[in-house]
């Protein structure tokens, strides 16, 4: 990581920056009033590296969730990775040895830049966007050991403090829901998984299992109308 | 839980994160087209699973009484009514979870 490509970088990262250092403090904090060390939630934001899969895991941690039951939980929530990768594939291309930290740490963030961020004249590309990326990692990390390390040392009431994952998926679903798309796959999944929660009950979030099959069923039964409304 | 077993959870999520990104890599590298239907969930799934997400966190609520359900609602509500306001991730966020602290804690 050379200066001057680091310069080039840097202010394209600022908006991640504040972003990932206030919702890293979140997750450390979460962490550290669920009993865990400030070492687990560095650790964690080195090798997970996934904002709403972090905050899952402070969930899944607290509850000693069984490890298949983490696997399953981990899969659905990080699936949209899937998307990322596919429209990445020529820009990671010849990138050598980076590459493979490039595919690791492809986050909505990191993917939003990427996607929209051209190197400056001078600046070697495939660097340029390597330093982006791990310039947003520094971040994330250092954000969640901030708020790990306060939440060890501030003894105020914390309980309460886990509602921080519902405001997360709550900001994206309004995100989402005021992008203009469709939204019939958000009636489906909210319909779909109350159902199987009624039906199941909600030990263990086991009822995610059947939920995640009427969804991927009900979408693919729902697909010419999604598709068919999207090419006018 | 064991330092092994907390160890053990964060590899597993580690190591499935990790999938989730290199699929694309490992199945449509080498310039294989991706299936249609691939695209289509790929595009389509990842709202429905937001919201099934949030179904998921409001699944220990009880209708019994008042401080069952009341804080979650309440507060979801005021992270809804703050994002659809400001547009700050960071402000609904924290406002929401400081307003649920308030209300469990001395409120119901």
């Amino acid at each position: 990581m050379d200066q001057k490509t680091l310069a080039a970088a840097f202010p394209h990262t600022a908006p991640v920056l504040m972003g990932y250092l206030s919702i890293g403090v979140v997750f450390g904090w979460m962490m550290s009033a669920a009993g865990f060390v400030p070492l687990w939630s560095a650790a964690m934001s080195v090798t997970i590296y996934a904002g709403s899969g972090q905050y899952l895991g402070v969930d899944l941690l607290a509850n000693a969730s069984p490890l298949a039951d983490a696997a399953f939980l981990t899969l659905v929530i990080n699936f949209r990775h899937l998307v990322y990768g596919l429209s990445m594939l020529e820009k990671f291309q010849g990138m050598g040895w980076r590459k493979l930290y490039m595919i690791f740490s492809l986050t909505d963030e990191t993917y939003a830049l990427l996607a929209g961020v051209k190197a400056p004249e001078g600046v070697d590309e495939k660097r340029f966007y390597f330093t982006i990326a791990v310039l947003d990692h520094l971040y994330w990390i250092a954000g969640s050991l901030l708020g790990a390390v306060a939440g060890a040392l501030i003894t105020i009431n914390t309980e309460g403090i886990d509602f921080a994952m519902t405001a997360l998926f709550l900001v994206i679903a309004v995100e989402q829901w005021q992008s203009g798309a469709k939204r019939a796959p958000v009636y489906l999944g909210a319909a779909g998984t109350l159902a199987c929660l009624l039906v199941f009950g909600p030990q263990g979030g086991r009822f995610l299992i059947p939920a995640l099959v009427i969804l991927v069923a009900g979408l693919l039964l729902l697909r010419p109308r999604l598709e068919g409304g999207g090419m006018q | 839980m064991t330092t092994m077993e907390i160890a053990a959870l964060v590899a597993v999520m580690a190591a499935v994160t990790f999938l989730t990104r290199a699929l694309p890599f490992l199945l449509f590298g080498r310039g294989g087209e991706p299936p249609k239907v691939v695209l289509y969930l790929g595009k389509f799934l990842p709202p429905a699973v937001i919201a099934m997400l949030i179904v998921y966190c409001y699944r220990n609520v009880s209708f019994a009484a008042a401080d069952g359900w009341a804080p979650a609602f309440i507060a979801g509500l005021a992270v809804v009514l703050l994002h659809v306001w400001k547009k700050n991730n960071m402000l609904s966020i924290v406002g929401g979870t400081v307003l649920y602290m308030v209300l469990v804690q001395l409120v119901f």
